[in-house]
């Protein structure tokens, strides 16, 4: 009987390959990844669904093999081989969609009161021009959050991700003191929403939530495993957020792919609050050249959104 | 065997024997604010940390606020019954005890708030199964188990005497078990001369480890703060600001331990204005220090005006301007004008100043903790005021004063078991001298 499901499982996976199928509207960010998607071990459930291939044709696949596959605790140390993960986020693009913030909040299972990404409207100074800021987790390549942990809850790994296991963290939230950048949330209680993930915890994944303990924004290296970009890369319809790797030197927000070094050479990237020291893993292009008009930003907005950004000396000038 | 007359117990004893209706009804006091207290802390077991004031930006309240107060007024137990004994200060006798006990106390209270505030109390444990080395909680960790375990040793020498003392006082009315009770912890100590040779260097040495020990664990609990980057915390002046403060608010905490028991158990006699003054003058001192370390902090960070030093010295001065008056200015200078000037220094204003003193240090341990967390670097753009501003809730507060209820208890009941000025080698008349100097 396992013997039989092995077999199946690898026709299934030279169908894979035969076809060069890159599963849903993902994005490849490396060759590699292809294969350890099709190396989950995902059983079929019957049900099947209809994905995009990269030629451009609709076929069939099973249900139970679209699922992420969830690595163990011990396996999320390990970072992916010979990756170095980047962020490069546009701010001349960001009109506040807030189409990020719900895709990483449904992928996460999030409540609403929690957000691994936030945007800000940021104004550096009176004079100068306000902008929309999105800010997830930067994977700070000296990250002070995984030096303070009593317990090695959270880790800094190969490939530059910084996770949370939250099987392991104890709700100190000296991380949390720790992060300048106020990166994490803490889960004050238990929410509804973290039992919508029925699959087992996976610090990769980032879900089920636990109450008493920290998370934050993952890099969704789930996603990254089976070739595809973070949530919040993939659901913002400016592109603002590219993703890559500095290692192959390229980014891509889904649409269009740069190369790494160039864009941030040609385009002045930079790292939010160098100063500290942190050196982090997500570049910003400044807002320059920008599609929209920064009051776009308030468009569509709930009610309760908006007031989030009364107290800005933008708003307090503008809608006085 | 002494002569039972001329027994300084005699003097003593009905501290032990007897607990009035007040001694009953006081305790029944305490109880019921621990039981509220417990009440509020299962609300928090069963309902999880959102029924506290803190949120995702403040994510440390009250609760750290307790510990480091707690931690700091057990430190003016070590440091100055430590100083005392080492320095053979001669009116140290009628008050070292209760340094002492304030010390071992508090040290048992502090570290429960540091419990409060953690999101898993199941998985505590880890602290030590997997504890990283790299990080300052586990030197916390390390450092106030080391104290405590110190403190004990060094609260044991002093008090084995006056338990030889009651394990031999034959007119004593107690119960059985707690003349046996005292019996074994007198470890067959009898005053031999070797015996005193011995308990006074092993006294001597736990003094001067009792002192060190101190030193660390405050600084380590400063070091949480000042090696994150949070605007306020990060300050190379925090350990030993740290240090002072935390002496300077038990100094403050012993006078008025002082003034409760001479009023409660009649001590007049023993405990006078002479005793009130030495230690409202290490009061002053240390006040000084205090108003030192702070102006030098808030000097720098308001001359520089980083960014957000001055959005942090800006929150001050508006939202806690209060808090920051009565901790920063009132705190310092009251006790410099109070003790400082001859014609002020009764026992009742010391004993007042001392209390501004303890409010004024808790404050400035809160100004320390929430208004930094409530101007991180990036600007806090939420719409649930709860996010915005920290504000305790009452379960924080039950909780504040069962700390409060429960130092107290121990106290009483400490005072119950020992007598609250030691009496061991002081008879009869020699007492007078000996004691009072």
């Amino acid at each position: 009987m396992e013997e039989e499901t092995n077999k199946n499982q690898k026709n299934t996976r030279r169908q894979f390959l035969k076809k060069g199928l890159i599963a849903g509207a993902g994005v490849a960010v490396g060759g590699s990844l292809i294969a350890a998607y099709v190396d989950a071990t995902a059983t079929e459930t019957g049900e099947k669904v209809k994905v995009l291939t990269t030629d451009g044709e609709i076929m069939e696949v099973d249900k139970g093999l679209l699922k992420l596959p969830r690595v163990s605790r011990e396996e999320s140390h390990q970072g992916l081989p010979g990756r170095k993960f980047v962020m490069v986020i546009d701010l001349g693009k960001c009109k506040n969609a807030r189409k990020c913030v719900e895709a990483c909040q449904k992928g996460h299972h999030l409540p609403k009161s929690q957000e691994f990404m936030k945007v800000y409207l940021l104004q550096d100074s009176e004079k100068t021009s306000p902008y929309w800021f999105p800010k997830p987790c930067f994977h700070c390549d000296n990250p002070l959050c995984v030096s303070v942990c009593p317990v090695g809850a959270t880790y800094k790994r190969s490939d530059g991700i910084v996770l949370i296991d939250n099987e392991r963290c104890i709700g100190c939230k000296f991380c949390m003191t720790g992060c300048p950048y106020s990166t994490r949330v803490f889960a004050w209680k238990h929410y509804e929403e973290f039992e919508q993930d029925k699959e087992p915890y996976s610090p990769e994944a980032g879900s089920p939530g636990k109450e008493g303990t920290v998370s934050k924004c993952d890099f969704c290296p789930d996603l990254i495993r089976v070739g595809k970009v973070p949530y919040c890369v993939s659901a913002c319809p400016m592109g603002v957020i590219y993703f890559g790797d500095v290692d192959e030197d390229t980014v891509t927000n889904g649409t269009e792919t740069f190369q790494f070094s160039k864009l941030i050479s040609d385009r002045a990237g930079y790292r939010y609050l160098e100063v500290l020291g942190t050196r982090p893993c997500v570049y910003y292009l400044p807002p320059v050249e920008r599609q929209f008009e920064v009051d776009r930003g308030f468009g569509d907005l709930d009610e309760k959104i908006k007031e989030r950004y009364k107290d800005t000396p933008y708003s307090k000038k503008h809608n006085p | 065997m002494e002569n039972e007359q001329n027994n300084p117990l005699k003097e003593f004893a009905p501290q032990l024997e007897r607990t009035t209706m007040q001694g009953y009804t006081w305790i029944l006091f305490l109880l019921l604010v621990i039981g509220v207290g417990f009440y509020a802390f299962l609300q928090q077991v069963l309902h999880g940390h959102e029924v506290t004031g803190m949120r995702d930006n403040v994510v440390w309240g009250v609760y750290i606020v307790n510990f480091i107060f707690f931690m700091g007024v057990s430190y003016a137990g070590a440091l100055i019954s430590g100083t005392l004994h080492l320095f053979k200060t001669p009116w140290r006798k009628p008050v070292i005890r209760m340094a002492e006990f304030i010390t071992v106390i508090s040290l048992l209270i502090g570290p429960c708030f540091i419990l409060l505030c953690i999101g898993r109390l199941d998985r505590l444990p880890y602290l030590v199964l997997f504890g990283r080395i790299q990080s300052p909680i586990t030197w916390d960790v390390i450092a106030i188990s080391t104290d405590i375990f110190g403190c004990f040793i060094f609260l044991y020498l002093a008090v084995l005497r006056d338990l030889a003392l009651l394990r031999d006082y034959e007119l004593l009315k107690l119960p059985k078990w707690r003349k046996k009770l005292y019996k074994a912890l007198a470890l067959g100590y009898t005053g031999t001369p070797e015996q005193q040779q011995r308990l006074n260097r092993a006294t001597d040495i736990m003094a001067a480890m009792v002192i060190s020990i101190a030193i660390i664990v405050y600084s380590v609990l400063a070091w949480i703060f000042s090696v994150t980057l949070q605007p306020g915390w990060h300050s190379t002046i925090f350990g030993p600001y740290f240090v002072i403060a935390a002496v300077y608010s038990g100094s403050a905490v012993l006078i008025i331990c002082m003034w409760v028991f001479r009023k409660v158990y009649h001590l007049e006699a023993y405990i006078t204005k002479k005793h009130f003054v030495a230690v409202g003058i290490i009061m002053l001192v240390l006040a000084a220090f205090f108003g030192y370390f702070t102006f030098s902090d808030y000097l720098t960070k308001w001359y520089g005006s980083e960014k957000n030093d001055e959005l942090l010295i800006q929150l001050l001065f508006k939202k806690f301007y209060w808090p920051f008056i009565i901790s920063n200015y009132v705190g310092v200078l009251l006790p410099l004008i109070v003790v400082g000037l001859a014609r002020f220094r009764t026992i009742n204003n010391i004993t007042f100043t001392a209390v501004v003193v303890v409010v004024a240090l808790w404050l400035n341990r809160y100004i320390i903790v929430v208004p930094t967390l409530e101007s991180p670097y990036l600007p806090i753009q939420d719409a649930r005021p709860e996010w915005l501003n920290y504000t305790a809730t009452w379960v924080e507060w039950s909780l504040t004063a069962t700390g409060v209820a429960v130092f107290c208890l121990l106290f009483t009941l400490a005072s119950k078991f020992i007598t609250i000025i030691p009496v061991s080698g002081v008879t009869g008349e020699e007492k007078k001298e000996d004691v009072l100097i």
